[in-house]
């Protein structure tokens, strides 16, 4: 008698947990209420992201009282890849999506899944410098979500004027800065590995130098034709991060930090220089609020001081996918062109400090942006800046930040790492279908 | 001569066909797909490059040898720390009940949960373990950040977690070990370390190849656990099959992955079908 109570309740669990599991796998086809549209969005799940995209879609409501938008939450990295690439193959993705674009939209193979606007109302004040990043031959997919930013050093300037160092501008001048900070007690260089993905930036936050030294590279990069382990401009990224690990340029506890703990640590003038994306400047905000204004921004040197220049990230794009048809459709093309509108860059700039210029015709940045934004823009204004290699390739290895920890935390070597991503690459190429591999 | 079957045919019919849609479908489906490279809507069959590229892998080598290393530990582990737990929870021990019901405790948590509070745990600088050490004295290392220490972290947590099922198995063993061996071997002066290795530990046979089996596969195929509290870092130092497997996943490159899961799949096999076998073989009658 016992046992067979046992199976009825597993088998009520199983039904509940069934049904359960339908009705969240339902999301689009949530019906109209009250005469307005509804349609769906999904975003990052942190506070930040959940911010901005919760300010536009008020501000889109009011402007558009007959669309109600809702917003979900999704995982970041490479766990919202998945989710992303899994939902837009079943047919099940929200109405309107942000995702990466140049590289990571390639990825999700645009031409099958997502509703072309090319020609429509919602692209016309796109910036054309952006166009291509969510292209596919003639046709647009999307509308930047934010604005540009900047891969670099993030440099604590009170410990800088207090040490009175300069802005190095070559590589040897940046190991000559970290040396005297050393010798003041500061860790010179903030590494933070419990967040992977921030190991890399010396690698791709260096690719204005490997442009420098050979304009020709991404395009040899993409035909199989150039490798990171034989081309000097492009593995100094990886010797570089060697470099500071040998020399002990590290703050001590490298290996478990966060990227908030590497942004207190520069905030409160226990680190100096943080070589991160300039997109962590909300963040900046939320752990030190009261630091923001002693924290600049420079690029990444290189061997020479003369060609010294800025690694620049286009922002992510807003998409439809193909599921989303008739009035929803209509809603969510309104969605993305009031996003690509000055009125939508004026939401993004109030509810987050951009840290970079936008990619909408006609909007321009607030005068109150923090000092890193000033940075990257001046950067900007002397058109001293290069797109990241992945905004002009679509070959990007999944292993980078592994290999960039390895190197970091001295577990490897550079020229075997730089190898070992040359494989790594291989891979994502002949997944994609390029020529040549 | 006709076999008779208490049931007619159609009786079989429902388990049948959830056997053969849930089961049987897809694991040929992905031997096939294993022999393709697959995007998110089309398949390009590419013979066998998938398994050429998966053993030409950097991280499989290290992953293999990770594996191994993170099987045998934990049920290693497992079998002599669930025997020892198991001899002290079938002893007279004041508060036995509960004792047995503490020590499953840990069983019945969700794994995941587990791993990302001894992540906290383990911090080098900020968790309690290493400030507990530095009560003592001590100068903890780098749990979970050491690249020589980070595997075995995961496994000592492993085995926290685990050893509860070791235990219980052990003590069904144990308690079904009838008196009058011990007696017997008492009468004929058997200390109690004598009475241990005559008596209980070769008619506790059978826990033992249970317990051995079920944590061995378990650790052959472990992954949630790792991916919660080190996702295979620092770099690639703890990563197992499973983990390299899960990247692939994560990458878009499901060919790949999908033909390392027929390879882990035949890995297992290779290891616990002659290991069951060898086990029964050893197995006495009580």
């Amino acid at each position: 008698m016992r046992g067979r109570r046992t199976v009825v309740s597993a088998l009520t669990i199983l039904a509940i947990t069934s049904v359960t599991a339908c009705s969240a796998g339902s999301l689009g086809s949530s019906e109209d209420t009250d005469g307005a549209t509804k349609i769906t969005m999904l975003t990052d799940a942190d506070e930040g992201s959940q911010s901005d995209a919760k300010a536009m879609v008020a501000a889109f409501q009011k402007a558009n009282p007959g669309v109600v938008v809702d917003v979900q939450a999704k995982p970041s990295g490479t766990d919202g890849d998945n989710l992303i690439k899994t939902r837009l193959q079943t047919g099940t993705m929200t109405d309107v999506f942000t995702y990466g674009s140049g590289s990571l939209f390639q990825q999700i193979a645009p031409a099958n899944n997502l509703a072309a606007l090319t020609g429509d109302a919602a692209v016309a004040k796109v910036d054309e410098a952006y166009l291509p990043q969510v292209s596919v031959g003639s046709d647009v997919y999307g509308v930047p979500w934010g604005n540009a930013f900047a891969g670099g050093v993030m440099y604590n300037k009170k410990v800088f004027e207090q040490l009175n160092l300069q802005v190095p501008k070559s590589w040897s001048e940046f190991l000559a800065t970290a040396d005297k900070i050393k010798a003041a007690k500061i860790a010179p260089v903030i590494q933070t590995y419990g967040e992977t993905w921030t190991s890399q930036l010396f690698v791709l936050g260096d690719f204005h130098n490997v442009a420098a030294a050979a304009p020709q590279w991404a395009a040899d990069y993409t035909a199989n034709k150039a490798k990171y382990a034989t081309t000097p401009a492009a593995l100094a990224g990886f010797e570089h991060l060697q470099e500071v690990h040998d020399k002990g340029l590290m703050n001590s506890d490298f290996a478990s930090a966060k990227v908030p703990d590497g942004l207190r640590l520069l905030a409160s003038g226990k680190g100096a220089m943080y070589p991160i994306l300039s997109g962590v400047l909300p963040q900046l905000e939320q752990v030190a609020p009261d630091n923001v204004d002693d924290i600049g921004f420079f690029a990444l040197p290189g061997p020479d001081a003369a060609t010294n220049g800025l690694t620049a990230w286009f922002p992510n794009g807003v998409y439809i996918p193909k599921s989303t048809s008739g009035p929803k459709l209509e809603a969510a093309k309104k969605f993305l062109g009031f996003v690509a509108s000055p009125a939508g860059c004026e939401v993004m700039a109030a509810s987050n400090k951009p840290t970079g210029p936008f990619m909408v015709q006609g909007c321009s940045l607030p005068a109150d942006v923090p000092q890193v934004t000033k940075d990257i823009q001046t950067y900007f204004d002397e058109k001293k800046q290069s797109p990241a290699l992945e905004f002009l390739s679509p070959v990007k290895g999944p292993n980078l930040e592994q290999l960039c920890v390895e190197v970091g935390s001295g577990i490897s070597k550079a020229d075997k790492a730089a190898a070992l991503y040359d494989q790594d690459v291989k891979k994502q190429a002949q997944q994609l279908g390029l020529e040549g591999w | 001569m006709k076999r008779l079957s208490p049931y007619p045919n159609w009786f079989y019919l429902p388990g049948a066909i959830i056997y053969a849609v849930l089961f049987l479908v897809p694991t040929l489906l992905s031997f096939y797909f294993s022999l393709t490279r697959w995007t998110i809507f089309d398949s390009e069959f590419i013979g066998l490059d998938n398994f050429v590229q998966f053993f030409s892998e950097p991280a499989l080598v290290k992953g293999f040898v990770n594996t191994f290393i993170y099987a045998v530990v934990t049920s290693g582990a497992k079998v002599v720390l669930g025997m020892a737990l198991g001899l002290l929870l079938t002893s007279q021990i004041v508060g036995r009940g509960y004792l047995r019901a503490v020590v499953f405790f840990p069983v019945l948590v969700s794994t995941v949960g587990v791993g990302l509070t001894f992540q906290v745990l383990m911090n080098p600088e900020r968790g309690a373990i290493n400030a507990a050490l530095g009560l003592f004295g001590f100068d903890g290392p780098g749990w979970l950040t050491d690249p020589s220490l980070a595997l075995l972290s995961v496994a000592l947590v492993d085995v926290w977690k685990g050893v509860g099922l070791a235990t219980v198995i052990y003590m069904a063993g144990i308690v079904s070990i009838p008196a009058e061996y011990r007696e017997a071997a008492k009468m004929d002066g058997a200390g109690p370390w004598a009475a241990f290795r005559k008596v209980i530990l070769p008619l506790s046979w059978p826990a033992t190849s249970t317990v051995v089996t079920l944590s061995l596969i378990g650790g052959l195929r472990s992954f949630d656990l790792i991916w919660a509290m080190t996702k295979g870092g620092p770099g690639f130092t703890s990563d197992v099959i499973a983990s390299v497997i899960y990247k692939q996943y994560q990458a878009g490159f499901y060919g790949l992955s999908t033909a390392g899961n027929v390879v882990l799949f035949v890995a297992v096999t290779a290891v616990v079908v002659p290991l069951t076998r060898f086990l029964a073989s050893k197995e006495v009658n009580a």
